[in-house]
């Protein structure tokens, strides 16, 4: 039994084949790419997993457990938080507010308490602060704080993105494009992050990603993806050169 | 300009950030318990209104403003608030005990509208609420029995253990007892995760989701809680206006009360306060206009429900953020005074959204 996997799962949208019978399997404490030109499909895994897409046939298994059918707000409960492709912050709230947010599945009060802020809704509240504040400090994000998202660049609002996924606490992480649109020394800071999340934190992480150089940094095992269908799996070398995977992002006889 | 010098978490959740708050709400506080003692009749009864008008603002400020979801039907709320408490009081149900349970009735009846809504988004929402409204408006016409249809009804005055209110300067104090605890209850969820699952609803569904937020869930909530307090709002209105009529609660009621929050601020509780105020002294002063304008104008049906869209349009234009958000920016000019830009609060460019799931 694998940490993580999902099996011959399909989706069409039409007559379109978005993901064709993809199957894959991860270990725990593994970061694991998924490669493959545009409208491969990769997205499209993610929102499965998220459960915002139904696959049409096959299954996803988290820990053993049939996870295909559970709802997309039971996904973070059951321990899988995810960032999205291009940024879906809470715009009109500050950093902090935002990385509290993170918070909700560890939240257990009743609202009748929540409306009267007793002593222990203050506790409460208390604890979650200290737990985002240590996100904080491993993101570096401290001078960002009472910062509102709308006032901020693209690039610190890729690593808020992160930060709040990490103040889900999952054991598996989902990182859609997470060097997408930063520069070179940020993506560089990207990969060290990853490796932290992975090492220090514990947390599996499942990334799409096209920046090759984060790619080879970080990924234990590549996986790559074209018109739906897994085309190569193995370390990033291997399938950087396999010939299927040349012939998807460059055309030719394959 | 004032450096906050953060030491504790608790500064965070306190409501008075720091001891500015203390002063200028400490002040505001001694002048509204203060204004009966010098202002005549007449404005007591004005400022009770606008009180009144804060409360049902508020209601609707929880569902549109921090959840994001219009309702063009809030009147309905307060349709319902009024005649509760005014049929029960009529059964013998005293004051104390009647408002509550015409709160609740409220907040009932916007649950049940909340599970199916809860379903639509933006504009569907929208006109769903505004059908809801029209159906209310019907069923208050029809439903003599209990409202007296057509003819109206009449609301006795409120009476606190067995104490008859008559004066206005009294039931000033009640409405604004009552709005201190909504302000602070509404600010406690705020405050919470409940506030901050609303906030998010409101500016992104789909991460809401994958954070674990219950979406559905959150606006009921959202819609009961409003619910609730435009009741209450909607039962206090009662007495204060003495005689109940299906047409008091149409349409124009609502536009108003979206107005006032969109004018006074979206998102935030001062918004509700100062929309209030803004459509109260509006209320005045088209009154006092119709008579300086020229009978062919100022006698037009039209007048007011005119002024009023137009004032909601060019706020939309020139200031979405409202009265709150210009006086933020006023309160910013003056802290940070030689030095301040005017770009401080342009809007940056907004990036591309994940696409989204619909």
């Amino acid at each position: 039994m694998s940490f993580f996997e999902i099996e011959n799962l399909s989706l069409s949208f039409g007559g379109v084949k978005a993901v064709d019978d993809a199957s894959f399997a991860m270990e725990k404490g593994e970061v694991f790419t998924i490669v493959g030109p545009n409208g491969a499909g990769k997205s499209t895994i993610f929102n499965m997993i998220s459960s915002f897409y139904a696959p049409s046939h096959g299954t996803i298994r988290f820990k053993g457990a049939d996870i295909t059918d559970a709802r997309a707000d039971e996904i973070a409960r059951i321990g899988i938080a995810r960032t999205f492709q291009n940024i879906e912050l809470f715009e009109h709230s500050t950093v902090l507010q935002n990385l509290l947010i993170g918070r909700e599945i560890h939240n257990r009060l009743p609202v009748l308490r929540q409306l009267f802020f007793d002593p222990g809704v203050r506790r409460a509240e208390l604890a979650h602060r200290r737990k985002v504040e240590d996100v904080i400090d491993f993101l570096e994000l401290a001078h960002y704080r009472d910062e509102r998202i709308a006032n901020l660049p693209y690039g610190v609002r890729k690593k808020i993105e992160l930060g709040r996924a990490l103040c889900v606490e999952p054991e598996l992480l989902l990182l859609d494009e997470p060097a997408s649109g930063l520069n070179p020394e940020e993506t560089e800071d990207m990969g060290f992050w990853i490796d932290d999340i992975k090492n220090d934190l514990g947390i599996s992480v499942l990334m799409i990603e096209h920046d090759m150089s984060l790619v080879n940094e970080v990924s234990d095992r590549v996986m790559a993806l074209n018109n739906g269908r897994v085309i190569a799996e193995g370390s990033a070398q291997e399938v950087q050169n396999h010939p299927d995977v040349v012939a998807a992002y460059l055309g030719g006889a394959a | 300009m004032r450096v906050l010098f953060k030491t504790d978490y608790n500064q965070d959740i306190k409501f008075a950030k720091h001891s500015g708050y203390v002063f200028w709400y400490a002040l505001l506080l001694a002048a509204v318990f203060l204004a009966p003692a010098v202002l005549d009749t007449y404005w007591v009864n004005e400022l009770t209104r606008v009180l009144i008008y804060a409360l049902a603002g508020l209601g609707l400020m929880v569902v549109t403003g921090f959840t994001g979801q219009v309702s063009l039907g809030h009147a309905a709320f307060m349709a319902i608030g009024a005649y509760t408490h005014a049929f029960l009081l009529t059964q013998g149900v005293p004051f104390i005990f009647s408002l509550p349970i015409a709160a609740l009735t409220s907040g009932v009846v916007g649950l049940m509208i909340a599970i199916p809504a809860s379903r639509m988004t933006g504009l569907y929402l929208t006109i769903a609420s505004l059908a809801f409204a029209i159906v209310v408006e019907d069923v208050v016409i029809h439903w003599e029995s209990v409202t007296g249809g057509n003819r109206g009804m009449v609301v006795d005055p409120p009476a606190l253990f067995g104490y008859e209110i008559f004066e206005a300067w009294e039931y000033y104090y009640v409405v604004l007892v009552l709005l201190i605890m909504a302000i602070a209850l509404v600010l406690n969820i705020l405050r919470s995760p409940l506030g901050r699952s609303m906030l998010a609803v409101r500016d992104s569904e789909v991460s809401a989701q994958s954070l674990g937020i219950r979406v559905a869930r959150t606006k009921v909530l959202a819609f009961l809680l409003s619910a609730m307090i435009t009741g209450l709002a909607g039962g206090l209105f009662a007495h204060f206006i003495q005689f109940l009529s299906p047409e008091t609660f149409g349409i124009l009621l609502s536009i108003q009360l979206l107005l006032m929050i969109v004018v006074g601020g979206l998102g935030t509780v001062h918004g509700a306060i100062f929309g209030a105020f803004l459509i109260g002294l509006l209320e005045a002063s088209i009154s006092i206009l119709k008579d300086l304008l020229p009978p062919a104008i100022g006698t037009q049906p039209g007048l007011e429900p005119g002024l009023f869209g137009l004032i909601l349009v060019l706020f939309i234009i020139f200031e979405p953020e409202g009265v709150y958000g210009r006086w933020v920016k006023f309160r910013t000019f003056l802290e940070s005074f030689p030095f301040y830009r005017r770009n401080t609060f342009k809007r940056q460019r907004s990036y591309l959204k994940t696409e989204r799931m619909r």
